[in-house]
């Protein structure tokens, strides 16, 4: 399960074998590859050390399970403590005893704000709340249009007094639009600016004192790098943040500053944000990202991303058949001419656990289109009953296909080893995210491919 | 204004406590373990990323030992020379067309500052004296093609521009038509924010590029890829994916107006060989800069 970081302890650890505790000059020297990994995943530099004395600390002396090797159990306790420090899960916004709510979103430049303001709206419209967008960032040319387009998008109201007048002052009479009008969330948009801007920090905690937000979020990339620490403490100093909102996790970046704002503010992550579109909220979960920082790959996102992809009555008849291990080389076929409309495979295989080592074999071997062509045409040059039944593969069967493929008897043998282990390793992979979505959120196991 | 000397007083005190710590750094110091773990610190919190910081480490330590040095004023000169190495590029300079006309065009993530370094940009060549028009290749975001007419007018420019929703690579397409027609230099083309791990949208990207390819047999002259100075190791990532698709020739590294360092640029010149173009520094029109390998070593070190 552990294959990313865990691979690397497990090269670090390799002098202890077995059971037995963990010594202290071996954790010392799988603190330094985990900490090495954090920085890399972007997590703040103070911050990975910090945790990683943590780490250390809990590590030392601790038994290892057996049914562990000891770089999996320095796994687990990283994971675990990451997840804490993550945080639970609590992704709801504070409602004021009196009504309306009202919710200030602030961030720097481009962090993504106004999306996110609408995408809130759309979000409490579900739970029946009746929000009103308003529009504070007076500054970025056509921001006032972003909004009110998208609250168009959503169906929310819109309020917005041009960009002649102060934010402060559109903030205040939106409250008392809101008052008067019944609305029960104000989510007020404000204009991207640095931490070190002092005017428009200013500006901003005017706001706050003129219309006491219940939330105040604070918007951020999750791609930011070390220096989201700097950012969030100053925001958090200036104006108390109650909350976080991570946005663009729909990269493929480690999110390791989540981890150092987290670290530096106490608050919550609150929503993550998943794509450009308005829908694309959602609840966050500890254990997802601590996963995603330590590189054993999201499962989920996996399952997203292929769920975009993939052909829903499709998926459900394929996650059947994987689940009752009924899974053929016709369907392998279906996948792979799947999987590629999902993009670069190494990126994909990289969203899978268990496949850190393979990523370096898999662009070593510079898998393409041409490879997939030649599987492809080796399946196709199969009879319907071979195809359901793989085990039934002879010589003289196996040399037909080489044939007909125009490949070798080798390149057969090949992919049906490869499909054997795959079988083997869909097992794993479907018990793991049946675990895993238990805690997430409900999705389709992902149909997927290995390559080797 | 005001305002602006407010934000240069806060700037400057950021920068002062950086400065004060590499400073103190490397001067009166003996070069040992904790210099070398400080240094390592410095470069990390910089978002230099591990691999680039561990190579540079090294060669200094190599560079310690040759020399003999042991006082941390005798490394600064080598220090800043081995970072300048990493970042120089014979290939500093913007290019244009052969032809008469030159095409540019903008990419990268979301919320980056594409648009406003095209509109910083189509100001700076329409200073000296160019014909400069502008694409609205970005439909999809609300509001984005509003954004950049303003720039145009900010800038003194045309936008050619079709309705939200429109193909982009047909905007693109009318833009070089236009360009063509009426004389102009230089065509910038703005496009939407996208992440680099969504097939289908760097297709799109792509798809545009093509356009261009096709439409001016030397073009597009420069593909300049918008990065923001906050954005931690995902942004090797980001270069790679992007000059896959769409030929990357110049890194434009915005918001260093900010506490960020930009450090992930050393990487990206280091190990995707794409040299840095141009600095974003504010959210004025004449908020940018050429891009100097040496002020922005020295930015990380002094
Ligand atoms: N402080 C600062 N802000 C900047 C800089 N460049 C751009 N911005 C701001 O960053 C935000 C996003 O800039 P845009 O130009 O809209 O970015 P974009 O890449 O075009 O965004 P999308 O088209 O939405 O992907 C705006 O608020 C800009 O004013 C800079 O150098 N410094
Ligand atoms: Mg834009």
């Amino acid at each position: 399960m552990f294959e990313g970081l865990a691979g690397r302890l497990q090269d670090t650890l390799s002098k202890l074998r077995g059971r037995g505790k963990l010594s202290e000059a071996d954790v010392n020297e799988a603190m330094k590859e985990i900490r090495r990994h954090l920085i890399e995943a972007d997590v703040n530099f103070k911050v990975a050390k910090d945790f990683i004395e943590k780490v250390r600390v809990r590590a030392v002396g601790s038994e290892v399970l057996t049914s562990l090797t000891p770089g999996q159990q320095v796994v687990k306790i990283v994971d675990e403590e990451l997840t804490q420090l993550l945080g639970g899960a609590q992704s709801r916004l504070e409602q004021s005893p009196q009504a309306p709510t009202v919710v200030l979103m602030v961030g720097l430049q481009g962090a993504g704000k106004t999306t996110h303001a609408a995408k809130l709206a759309m979000h409490l419209q579900k739970q029946g709340k009746y929000p009103l967008l308003v529009a504070c960032d007076i500054y970025r040319p056509a921001a006032i249009e972003q909004l009110r387009v998208l609250a168009e998008t959503t169906r929310s109201a819109f309020f917005s007094l041009g960009d002649q007048v102060s934010p402060v002052k559109i903030a205040a009479e939106a409250l008392a639009h809101a008052k008067t009008h019944g609305y029960d969330y104000v989510i007020v948009d404000t204009a991207g600016r640095l931490h070190i801007d002092e005017a428009l920090m200013g500006e901003l905690q005017d706001i706050r004192s003129t219309v006491h937000p219940t939330e105040t979020l604070l918007v951020v990339d999750a791609a930011t790098g070390q220096d989201a620490v700097t950012v969030a403490e100053s925001f958090h100093r200036q104006l108390e943040l109650t909350g976080l909102i991570l946005s663009r996790m729909d990269g493929d970046t480690r999110g390791g500053a989540a981890l150092s704002i987290r670290a530096v503010t106490g608050c919550p992550v609150k929503f993550i944000g998943t794509g450009e579109k308005v829908d694309q909220l959602e609840p966050f979960y500890p254990d997802r990202l601590a996963s995603r920082i330590l590189g054993m790959g999201d499962v989920l996102t996996l399952i997203e991303k292929a769920q975009s992809v993939f052909d829903q009555d499709q998926a459900k008849v394929l996650e059947k058949k994987m689940m009752a291990g009924d899974f053929t080389l016709d369907l392998f076929l279906d996948q792979l001419q799947q999987v590629r409309n999902l993009g670069p495979l190494d990126q994909l295989m990289g969203l899978l656990p268990g496949m850190g080592k393979m990523k370096k074999q898999l662009s070593g071997a510079n898998i393409d289109d041409k490879q997939i062509n030649r599987v492809e045409a080796i399946i196709r040059s199969m009879t319907p009953k071979e195809r359901n039944n793989y085990k039934l593969m002879d010589y003289n069967r196996k040399m037909r296909i080489a044939k007909g493929s125009g490949t070798s008897i080798q390149e057969v043998n090949r992919l049906l080893r490869q499909f054997e282990e795959m079988l083997k390793m869909m097992k794993q992979f479907s018990g793991m995210s049946q675990k895993m979505m238990k805690k997430g959120k409900k999705g389709k196991k992902a149909p997927f491919m290995p390559f080797r | 204004m005001a305002l602006f000397d407010r934000i240069k007083a806060g700037l400057t005190k950021t920068r002062e406590t950086f400065f004060n710590r590499i400073g103190s750094l490397l001067t009166g110091r003996r070069i040992d373990e904790d210099f070398f773990e400080e240094l390592e610190e410095i470069l990390l919190m910089a978002d230099v990323g591990v691999n680039t910081t561990l190579l540079l480490i090294e060669r200094l330590r190599q560079e310690v030992k040759h020399r003999k040095l042991d006082q941390s004023e005798q490394l600064r000169p080598v220090l800043r020379e081995e970072l300048s190495q990493l970042m120089k590029s014979e290939d500093q300079e913007m290019h244009f067309g052969r032809g008469a006309l030159t095409v540019w065009m903008m990419v990268g993530v979301n919320g980056v500052g594409k648009t406003t370094m095209t509109g910083k940009l189509a100001h700076h060549y329409r200073k000296q004296g160019k014909k400069v028009l502008l694409a609205a290749g970005d439909t999809f975001r609300a509001g984005a093609i509003e954004q950049l007419k303003i720039w145009g007018e900010r800038a003194g420019c045309p936008v050619v521009s079709h309705a939200p929703g429109a193909d982009p690579a047909a905007v693109l397409f009318d833009a070089i038509a236009q360009a063509k027609a009426d004389g102009t230099d230089l065509l910038i083309c703005d496009t939407a924010g996208r992440l680099h791990n969504k097939a289908d949208l760097m297709n799109e990207l792509t798809k545009m590029h093509r356009v261009l390819t096709r439409e001016i047999p030397d073009g597009p002259h420069e593909v300049l890829l918008v990065v923001d100075a906050t954005t931690g190791q995902n942004a090797i990532n980001q270069a790679r994916i992007f000059k896959e698709a769409t030929n990357v020739t110049g890194v434009v590294l915005t918001k260093l107006d900010g506490t960020a360092k930009g450090g992930v640029v050393v990487a990206i010149q280091h190990e995707l060989g794409i040299p840095v173009k141009w600095v974003g520094l504010g959210e004025k029109i004449t908020d940018l800069d050429e891009f100097h390998p040496d002020d922005f070593v020295q930015a990380l070190f002094e």
